[in-house]
């Protein structure tokens, strides 16, 4: 087994284990935590795979930005007191048969898909780094990113609409 | 990958991992003479020749106090905390490029701990997590300014990475290159980037202000209103970790901003001082000596910025916290906005047009 490969097993060892956690942990806290180390171990993925700039801008979004805000809003949270009496059984058992469809419905879907293998003679290892992703991004997908970056656009100015203040509301 | 490469590398790496530490651990020093000279007084000067084993003290003093945990505490994460803020802040100087190269044996050896054809995205990356070890510790400490302070770090940070990351688009829309390396020796020949992004800089270094949490944005460890801030519940080394993490952060970023403006290594006459150290020396003596010449340049652009926080820590007040986020989202990012629309504007119109007068 070449060093590539037994990384390769480590780091999906350490990433089902970290996914494991964040479901497992208690503290809210200890699950924002674990979802970050998982975070990283997706971006090791990418980089085995010559994904550079994948690796770079998940961290930069994910790790660095969306998790801060998740981690901001738990701090929030009065940790101290149980919240056990909103988990009846029902909602457990519901949880249950939706968390297993779920498990059922991708291992079929895994089961029935053929992985779409490559050519190790014309494959490109360069294809993941930052100058053939724009290329690709701004010549052949050119109108879904901007379409994308639109869809985006909307969403911020929505938010930044609900978050604003209303003419007469007290100011704190 | 063979075994003297992987070697090199190593040394290289240790290297770099060294000299931040040992500027980190003077720039305590140099702080406290900067504030006193300042303040129209003396600074450390009992310990050794100016005071210059004072950090030495200090540390000492740091190691042998007595390790405190607090009973409510989250014993784990308050412990991770400054593990954490640490961690962040030496990552960073892996990809700085701090001089160009090295020969001996044939071997062509780069001053730069790790060569990234994504440089700059890995420092911003990096420079993104730094908020976890004030936020971690800031909760597990279970004391309310200590969560406040903590808070206030969190939309700070992402606040201002905002700005920071558009000012970088800029110097990338000028470069075409996110390779710190490559966006250094562009700038070659007295082609420093301060001369085409004035605007940018200014963006750049106030968010780097803000993103190493010193004065004039100091407020998560605001004492006048948060007694330590985050700090508040650490004491010996923890303490000090989280205080020396800073140090490296300041030292980082000004490294960062002297590659990115400032031209790194390279230095006006620096053509003229190479062709004479290889007259007079050979190609391979004089070419080591000159890279050790940029690297001193390089070193004294750092240093310089390093000052120039301290400078402004022991000169300018501490901003109201709606100013800051006012300053943050209303004036730093569209003014960053527009920077780049005038350099999209320069690199497609102005550039052309200026290269065609000029032949």
């Amino acid at each position: 087994m070449n060093s590539a490969v037994s990384f390769f097993y480590f780091l999906s060892f350490l990433t089902i284990l970290s996914a494991v956690m964040v479901v497992v942990s208690r503290n809210p806290i200890h699950s924002v935590l674990y979802l970050i180390l998982t975070f990283f171990t997706l971006s090791g993925h990418y980089i085995l795979l010559n994904a550079q700039f994948l690796a770079a801008v998940n961290i930069i979004v994910y790790a660095g930005a969306i998790m801060v805000l998740f981690l901001f809003v738990i701090m929030f949270l009065n940790m101290k007191q149980d919240h056990e009496e909103s988990k009846t059984n029902l909602t457990k058992v519901a949880a249950t048969i939706v968390g297993g469809t779920v498990f059922v419905i991708l291992f079929g879907a895994y089961r029935k898909t053929i992985i779409p293998s490559y050519d190790p003679q014309t494959f490109d290892s360069q294809v993941g780094m930052i100058e053939n992703l724009g290329h690709l991004l701004f010549r052949d997908y050119l109108l879904p990113f901007e379409l994308a970056s639109i869809l985006l656009l909307v969403a911020m100015v929505g938010a930044v609409m609900l978050g604003k203040r209303e003419i007469g509301e007290r100011h704190f | 990958m063979d075994l003297t490469e992987f070697l090199i590398k190593t040394a290289t790496i240790f290297v770099v991992f060294v000299l931040t530490l040992v500027i980190a651990m003077y720039s305590t020093w140099a702080e406290r003479k900067v504030a006193g000279f300042i303040q129209d007084r003396q600074g450390p000067n009992r310990a050794g020749w100016g005071g210059l084993l004072q950090p030495l003290a200090d540390a000492g003093k740091m190691f042998f106090k007595e390790d405190f945990i607090p009973a409510l505490a989250n014993k784990w994460l308050f412990i991770a905390g400054p593990s954490l803020a640490m961690l962040t802040a030496l990552l960073a100087s892996a990809v700085i490029p701090f001089g160009s190269t090295f020969r001996f044996d044939g071997h062509e050896v780069v001053l730069q701990g790790v060569e990234s054809n994504i440089g700059i995205l890995y420092v911003f990356g990096v420079v993104a997590l730094g908020v976890y070890g004030i936020m971690v510790g800031g909760w597990a400490s279970n004391n309310k300014f200590s969560l406040l302070g903590a808070i206030r770090a969190a939309s700070q940070n992402i606040s201002y990475e905002v700005a920071m990351g558009l000012s970088l688009i800029a110097i990338l829309m000028m470069s075409s290159s996110l390779s710190l390396g490559e966006i250094v020796s562009q700038q070659h020949g007295g082609n420093w980037n301060i001369f085409y992004q004035p605007l940018g800089f200014i963006i750049f270094i106030t968010c780097s202000f803000a993103e190493c949490n010193r004065v004039p944005f100091d407020l998560p460890e605001c004492e006048t209103e948060l007694v330590g801030g985050y700090h508040t519940e650490y004491g010996s080394m923890k303490l000090g970790f989280y205080l020396f993490a800073e140090y490296i952060n300041m030292f980082v970023s000004s490294a960062i901003i002297s590659v990115l403006y400032f031209g790194g290594y390279n230095y006006p006459g620096m053509d003229w001082v190479y062709a004479q150290l290889i007259k007079a020396m050979g190609p391979e003596t004089g070419h080591n000596i000159a890279t050790l010449i940029g690297t001193a340049v390089f070193f004294g652009k750092a240093l310089f910025f390093i000052f120039f926080y301290m400078w402004v820590r022991w000169t300018i007040p501490r901003f109201r916290y709606d100013q800051l986020m006012n300053l943050g989202w209303k004036k730093l990012i569209p003014l960053a906005i527009f920077n780049i629309i005038i350099t999209g504007a320069a690199v497609l119109f102005l550039k052309p047009a200026i290269t065609a007068w000029l032949n």
